[in-house]
């Protein structure tokens, strides 16, 4: 039976292009144009899934984005994604997809014994019976029903596919391009205005695809396909399909996702998948359309039930029969365009209308078509489980109380329409204030809190004349306001059948001694009864409702559910629909991709890469890189089999004992400029700065104003009023902000000008008892004696013809220099360095080595400089000064952080000098104390001292001043380790500092 | 995302900026004696107000001025944005 629902004249699909997929291993065929759902239909498959919690038979019930139903596992070019709407997804060569929600097979699932148990599973269920004993939960409820539950399995691999993000300006930006849309993008593009128009379908054209209608003597969708043909040559109109607008965010930022080839069997080659457009627009027109609403009635989650308007675009966009026993409940007129179009196919549909004498043209003409029609007539309930076998209908009383007798028909699907729900979700989104109205039962925007409107159905608007001339108005008008263009065009003829007003009519009562679930959430099996429960047990805020029940979750966010639920609630509560009001709607409008909203910024992407000019020397040479902020630093340089440890233990011995060089280029630098330089750094810094001479450094500690300690470097005095101010690689960019803060809002008095010039200069450290004598090499003409170049002093000089900065300063503890050049010259002068270092047995150190020499010298640096210590935390105190005020000096007499034991950094070495101390681990009296054990201190960084060949670490432990000696534990759970150590001072190595003065 | 006006640069997008807090909170001058009250005030406590406030931001990706925003904490409406010497009136 291939494809036995397939008319053949009928429907915008590609018959000359035909396609074969799979569904749940069954071979299909369809064709170009289908989606997955109409090419389904066409092969009379409408069974596709199982219901979410009571594993109920699953078919169709939309058409587009509102499906609540026929949820898939897809699966693409090797890649499979979950909760793909199949009345979304278009169809492909090659397409597979699964069911969701069932086990072993859709036809036998195990779970639909929920089914039958579901007088145990009403709302609230899971929130009452799971409450207790609370250790079951993670061992027996939460795996059972991860099991049970869930809508399909998102893939744990990479995803290989590209998705972009892309950003964009416009004047109008239009949102649906259904009649409204394309009125009003019309008139503002011909306006002059930049316009973007997105539809979320693969066609352009909304109902007028669907709708028998005549505008300007063409038929709706000539018209359409002309505006759009038009619309795509302009320079100054985006037009974009398959492109869903799905949030509405502060200032006219509205996000769009655009599906570039979720279409196709595979991207195509430098194509992303997907593209998230974020749009700035001076004005948005929503046209969203609105969604057909159901009628409430038993078993009306029977696969074979569904929209009314669903049926009619699958017959007339795809030439697709539903059924061919059709019964149509209706309660408004549109039902009767849906039976009209099954009647000149051929098909003899039965109307039931639950209105009493609907006098209208479209009434007028189904009557004349000789179309069965049934006045005051409503569906009890639909009969049959996996797919609609016939329906209990029965007469209703004029106050819709009374059913008369029931009596069971024939049909093979049932067409549902309840009227018209307007798509309010992005004017709700924008901050409009909405509004109930009265005439069509729904909400509708109201008040507007930024620049937009709303057209035509998405607005309460059902006649075609009204929508178009008030939507070619809005794009004249607005597309005027902004170019101050005055080209209007003038508006067409329209022709289109009268239709009278809908009964208020949606849910049917049930009969006499009869239970059946009446759902009003498809996707959750939100029942009637569920809602009564809910209300019953006190819940009365619309909020708590949806909570408690799940009514309106999910992926498809009860946009065929909500209003019914509304209506429930308020009925039950006494209450006007609007007194209830509805839950908030939240971007985004359909679900999103997670790798679209993450665009390109994935795994190495997802920060930048910053390398310094050295780093091609470092690749060749073997280096094991570190990612130190965003920069990529060498860890060691690898020399044969050696692991890290024995590595970094190398490169540390070889500075103690001859020379090494280190990459310093990542160090932030800011060059500081103006008179008052001294008088900023002297208010910037803890220590004085008014009478640092010229060719001189300093070490500087910085604070907040709250007293912690904020970043600590050097600062050199290059000239009379010009500084170079180093950090920590990690603050470079905080610090720059925070001078320029005192700068210009603090201290704007102080003449003063700051600027990073961190990538301008590259940095080695040349370190250890023989860096001197490299030095001298490297610089034949400078006097680098002790007393020509003393520690903490400074110096230019020329290597080999390019212009370096020689700094006296010290990180390791030993005699040390720093060389900066210009970053171009940097690898010339790394080259130069290792050339000219062979003599003395020079080896480039990385990280690991730094930070060795750094902790066995107890030099302090971002491990303990964590935002959490004050200078005495750090045995800095010494360079706090007493004569001049600072920044953050006022909070240092804070009682907590002159208290008699505060914390403060110590060093530690395990008692049998062999065991590694963890950092991060805790320091504590007793080993054996109940728990919880007192706390005294942390590790904060550890190391294998070179000098000692011990391991050695630094510790913030309180009342160190006093601890040093004491015997303590260090115990680290995560590692399950128990060490019993020995504080020590923190300057383990040259205590008195005579190296760096050497 | 919002967009403000940096008196520099004019309209840009959010991400351009860092947020700097409440922009009425003046420091105490250097070397002046200050209260623990009115330091406290000054390095801790602040307003957290629903509706309008003025607030600092940073152009961080720009011209890197620190600016005056007046903003609606509840609506993100913006009404106002001044340069770090104009004074708020």
């Amino acid at each position: 039976m291939s494809q036995s629902y397939r008319l053949d004249n009928v429907g915008l699909i590609n018959r000359e292009k035909k396609l074969s997929f799979k569904f749940n291993g069954v071979s299909y065929t369809g064709y170009e144009g289908d989606t997955l759902a109409s090419a389904l239909i066409a092969n009379g498959v409408h069974l596709v899934g199982r219901s979410f919690k009571y594993h109920r038979p699953r078919g169709f019930f939309g058409a587009g984005v509102d499906e609540p139903y026929a949820i898939v596992q897809l699966y693409r070019n090797g890649e499979t994604e979950p909760n793909v709407k199949a009345t979304e997804q278009e169809l492909f060569e090659g397409l597979e997809a699964k069911s969701v929600n069932c086990w072993p097979s859709v036809n036998f699932d195990i779970g639909a014994i929920n089914n039958f148990l579901k007088i145990f599973l009403p709302a609230g269920f899971y929130y009452k019976t799971f409450m207790w004993p609370k250790s079951f939960w993670y061992k027996i409820y939460e795996p059972f029903i991860r099991k049970a539950a869930g809508l399909g399995v998102a893939s744990i691999k990479h995803d290989k596919e590209r998705y972009e993000h892309k950003y964009e300006y416009c004047d109008l930006l239009i949102a649906g391009s259904g009649p409204s849309g394309l009125a009003s993008a019309y008139a503002a593009a011909k306006n002059g205005a930049r316009v973007i128009l997105a539809e979320d379908k693969a066609r352009h054209g909304g109902t007028l695809l669907t709708s028998e209608v005549n505008i300007g003597n063409q038929s709706g969708k000539e018209w359409a396909d002309g505006i759009i043909s038009e619309l795509k040559e302009m320079p100054n109109v985006i037009v974009k399909n398959r492109s869903q607008v799905f949030g509405y965010y502060d200032h006219n930022m509205l996000v769009m996702s655009e599906r570039i080839s979720d279409h196709l069997p595979k991207t195509k080659k430098f194509h992303p998948k997907q593209r998230l457009w974020y749009i700035r627009a001076k004005e948005v027109l929503i046209s969203s359309g609105s969604i057909e609403r159901p009628i409430v009635f038993g078993n009306n989650d029977t696969p074979g039930v569904m929209l009314s308007s669903a049926a009619k675009e699958y017959l007339k966009v795809y030439g697709v029969l539903v059924g061919r026993n059709p019964l149509i409940f209706t309660n408004n007129d549109s039902g009767y365009e849906t039976a009209i179009e099954f009647k000149k196919n051929g098909v003899n549909p039965i109307v039931l209308d639950t209105r009493k004498d609907p006098q209208s043209e479209i009434v007028d003409e189904a009557e004349n078509l000789g179309i069965n029609i049934k006045f005051s007539y409503v569906v009890v309930a639909a009969q049959g489980y996996k797919k609609v076998k016939s329906a209990d209908i029965a007469k209703i009383s004029d106050d819709k109380e009374q059913l008369g007798t029931v009596e069971n028909i024939k049909c093979d699907c049932i067409c549902v329409s309840g009227f018209w729900t307007p798509t309010i979700h992005l004017a709700s989104q924008s901050g409009n204030k909405t509004k109930f109205n009265e005439d069509i039962d729904a909400f509708v925007p109201g008040t507007s809190k930024q620049n937009e409107r709303t057209l035509g159905a998405a607005n309460g608007s059902y006649t075609l004349d009204d929508t178009l001339k008030s939507s070619f108005e809005a794009g004249y008008e607005l597309s005027k306001k902004i170019t101050n263009n005055d080209n209007k065009i003038s508006f067409p003829n329209v022709v289109e059948k009268k239709s009278t007003t809908h009964d208020k009519f949606w849910c049917v009562p049930l009969p006499e001694g009869k239970n059946y679930k009446r759902f009003l959430d498809f996707q959750n099996d939100v029942a009637v009864s569920d809602v009564e429960i809910a209300l019953r047990e006190g819940y009365r805020s619309i909020e708590h409702v949806k909570r408690y029940t799940t009514l309106g979750m999910a992926t498809d966010q009860g946009k065929t559910s909500n209003l019914n639920g509304l209506q429930l609630v308020s009925k039950i509560e006494n209450k006007v629909v609007p007194n209830v009001g509805h839950t908030t709607f939240r971007p985004p409008y359909t679900p999103v991709s997670i790798g679209a909203i993450v665009g390109r910024e994935v795994g190495k992407h997802s920060k930048p890469t910053r390398k310094s000019p050295m780093h091609s020397w470092h690749e060749k040479n073997n280096a094991v890189f570190v990612d130190a902020g965003v920069w990529l630093r060498p860890r060691y340089y690898k020399q044969g089999n050696e692991n890290l440890f024995e590595g970094s233990k190398r490169e540390a011995k070889n500075v103690r004992t001859n020379v090494g060089v280190c990459d310093v280029t990542t160090l932030g630098k800011i060059d500081i400029k103006g008179p008052d330089a001294a008088e900023f750094l002297n208010r910037v810094y803890t220590n004085a700065w008014l009478k640092l001479p010229v060719g001189k450094a300093r070490y500087g500690v910085m604070l907040r104003e709250d007293g912690i300690v904020m970043d600590d470097g050097t600062t050199t005095r290059i000239s009379e009023n010009h500084y170079h101010m180093t950090t920590t690689t990690a603050q470079a960019a905080n610090v720059l902000s925070h001078l320029e803060y005192y700068l210009q809002l603090v201290w704007p008095e102080l003449n003063v000008n700051v600027v990073s010039t961190t990538e301008q200069w590259a940095g080695a450290a040349i370190a250890g008892p023989k860096s001197r004598d490299l030095l001298q090499k490297l610089f034949p003409n400078l006097d680098v004696s002790n007393e020509g170049l003393p520690f903490m002093g400074y110096m230019e000089g020329d290597l080999f013809g390019a212009k370096a900065r020689i700094f006296r300063i010290s990180f390791s503890g030993e005699l040390a220099y720093e060389v900066n050049v210009e970053s171009d010259n940097g690898n010339f002068m790394w080259e130069k360095i290792m050339e000219v270092g062979q003599e003395f047995k020079i080896q480039p150190y990385g990280t690991e080595a730094l930070s060795t020499l750094r902790i066995e010298m107890g030099h302090v640096a971002g491990s303990e400089l964590d935002g959490r210590t004050i200078p005495y935390d750090n045995s800095l105190e010494g360079l706090l000064s007493k004569k001049k005020d600072f920044i953050g000096k006022r909070s240092l007499t804070r009682k907590a952080f002159i208290a008699e034991d505060r914390q403060k950094v110590v060093g530690v070495v395990p008692l049998d000098k062999k065991t590694s101390i963890p950092e991060g681990s805790h320091l504590v009296k007793d080993s054996n104390a109940p728990l919880p054990n007192p706390k005294l201190g942390y590790i904060s960084a550890s190391c294998w001292s070179v000098e000692y060949d011990n391991p050695f670490s630094l510790a913030i432990l309180k009342d160190g001043k006093n601890m040093i000696g004491e015997k303590l534990f260090v115990m680290s759970p995560l590692k399950n380790k128990v060490i019993p150590v020995e504080i020590v001072s923190s300057h383990y190595v040259d205590p008195k500092g005579e190296r760096v003065r050497s | 995302m919002l967009h403000i006006k940096c008196p520099y640069c004019g309209m840009r997008s959010q991400n351009e900026f860092s947020y700097g807090g409440d922009a009425t909170v003046k420091r105490p001058e250097l070397n002046k004696e200050v209260s623990d009250q009115d330091w406290d005030n000054f390095v801790y406590n602040r307003k957290s107000p629903r509706g309008k406030h003025w607030e600092l931001w940073q152009h961080i990706s720009g011209c890197r001025q620190w600016i005056k925003v007046e903003r609606d904490t509840a609506t993100h409406e913006i009404f106002n944005t001044l340069k770090a010497n104009e004074e708020i009136l």
